[in-house]
């Protein structure tokens, strides 16, 4: 462990201070916000690849043949059908169906799933979820996040830079799913999945193997262009992909069903936690929702200025939940909840830049789509 | 590395100044550029508007953060680089010359600014 407040250096730590990463804490990490530029890193992912050290987000093992009960009680999604190499997007709720925080299940066997969730709810997660567990049997709850590094290489050229690295068939990996198998001569779990938007793989490693995986994956990639990334691009990556930050966009007092996250709340299982509160919420219509804006003239709307429904509203009726230029797109984008009345596409509300307003109005999400093969 | 022009002047919240017919030019340096990333959107004052020194003059925004840059002199804003509304990247290619931000009536207050020297170990004291 490390000394109270200070922070944790990933085993890729000196690959980034040779890269010239930036590095700054994030959840308790010595993470890079960038390497030269954060506009290039991003471009790079859209474009190409990039590669990026997520090894603070954190791995919990549920294991015992209770393990899938147990998992569909804490999670509003349905994984009763998933099978042994499959990964699912889910929250883990709180009775008053809030999110704990926001997960990817992946089933490793009928009586173990790996939740990989963020960074600054690790220790969290770990309590609530073995609160709950003490009142069951067969079931335990392992923190094995110490155990894990992880690396994602993100972007359309991940497969082709990957492939020669690893014996496994990646063109037969479809998304959502995972192998267990070797990459650069280490055992890895080799999942499709990502945080970007695009196509591309993230591999648990044991933290040993990082750095030569890391170099290896440099080295392949380099024909290719392919890019070192920080944690700016992952950030303004996920945001054009309309996907959720916690602590952001989602958190101890927003439901799924407000965070426009309805696909993954299921009522065709048995009784989890919340589900009172969210077939209540599904029933009776939510009262605020999430939705994308767009600023049309100046200005950019940042995480936690405030919006106001009219120019000259005295109060917020709430704050923007992320916000920035987006390097894709050209545009200044946001995210925010409104009243459900105002959520409709095109309508028009304000934003409170430091001591004036801007205009914004509602748009869809997300912002960007890849282009699907 | 860090360029830091001998002709300039500097401020403590890393803005350039130089003189510029009756004028002063205010900009800001390579290194705050460089902290600050791609800039992406510039709000200038409005021209006419007067400063003490350390007002806000106006806010760089990057991708990923807003800051303010500050008058490093007191004085009235005679001229604001209007180039910079459709080009804020100059701002990072060339922040003492295209990338200059306003111009402000006034002179040189030799006792509130750095020169080169001074700037560079100002710079070397904060990065400690």
């Amino acid at each position: 462990m490390s000394e109270a407040g200070a922070a944790v250096k990933t085993p890729l730590y000196e690959e980034h201070v040779a890269a010239g990463g930036r590095m700054v804490e994030f959840a308790g990490f010595e993470l890079p916000v960038q390497y030269k530029s954060l506009t290039e890193e991003h471009h790079a992912v859209r474009e190409r690849a990039g590669l990026f050290d997520v090894s603070h987000m954190g791995e919990i093992a549920i294991r015992g043949p209770a393990a899938l009960d147990f998992v569909q009680l804490v999670s509003c999604n349905d994984h009763q059908k998933m099978t042994v190499g499959r990964a699912q997007y889910t929250g883990i709720m709180y009775p008053e169906g809030t999110f704990v925080d926001d997960t990817l299940v992946h089933k490793m066997a009928d009586d173990e799933y790996l939740l990989v969730v963020n960074a600054a709810n690790r220790h969290k997660d770990v309590a609530y979820l073995s609160e709950v567990a003490a009142e069951i049997d067969d079931v335990e709850v392992i923190d094995l996040s110490g155990d894990y590094a992880q690396l994602a290489i993100q972007g359309p050229l991940a497969e082709e830079i990957l492939q020669p690295l690893t014996p496994e068939n990646l063109s037969e990996l479809k998304y959502y799913r995972f192998i267990e198998g070797g990459v650069a001569g280490t055992a890895a779990i080799i999942a499709r999945t990502g945080y970007t938007g695009e196509d591309g793989f993230e591999l648990y490693v044991e933290p040993s193997a990082a750095p030569g995986l890391w170099r290896a994956i440099l080295d392949r990639g380099q024909p290719h262009d392919l890019k070192p990334a920080g944690l700016g691009a992952r950030d303004t990556l996920r945001f054009e992909a309309g996907m959720s930050l916690y602590g952001y966009d989602i958190d101890n007092t927003t439901t799924p069903l407000e965070a426009s996250l309805g696909w993954i709340v299921k009522f065709k299982k048995g009784d989890y936690i919340g589900r009172d509160v969210l077939e209540r919420q599904k029933e009776e219509g939510v009262e605020r929702k999430l939705v994308g804006f767009e600023m049309y003239e100046r200005g950019i709307a940042r995480h936690g200025y405030p919006v106001l429904l009219k120019e000259d509203d005295a109060e917020p009726v709430s704050h923007v939940t992320s916000g920035t230029q987006s390097p894709t797109l050209g545009r200044a984008l946001g995210m925010t909840y409104l009243p459900i009345e105002a959520t409709e596409i095109g309508t028009e509300f304000f934003v409170q830049i430091r001591n004036r307003t801007a205009p914004a109005r509602v748009v869809e999400l997300p912002f960007y789509s890849r282009k699907k093969k | 590395m860090m360029s830091i022009p001998d002709e300039l002047k500097y401020g403590r919240s890393h803005e350039w100044v130089k003189a510029d017919g009756d004028a002063v030019v205010v900009g800001i340096t390579h290194y705050a550029q460089d902290q600050l990333g791609e800039v992406v959107y510039v709000e200038l004052p409005d021209v006419g508007t007067s400063f003490a020194t350390g007002d806000e003059l106006g806010t760089l925004e990057s991708v990923k953060a807003v800051s303010e840059f500050l008058a490093p002199i007191p004085g009235e804003v005679v001229e604001v680089n209007e180039r910079l509304a459709d080009e804020p990247n100059l701002v990072n290619d060339d922040p003492y010359g295209d990338g200059w931000l306003v111009k402000m009536s006034g002179s040189l207050d030799d006792e509130e600014t750095l020169d080169a020297n001074g700037y560079q170990e100002f710079l070397e004291e904060e990065s400690g």
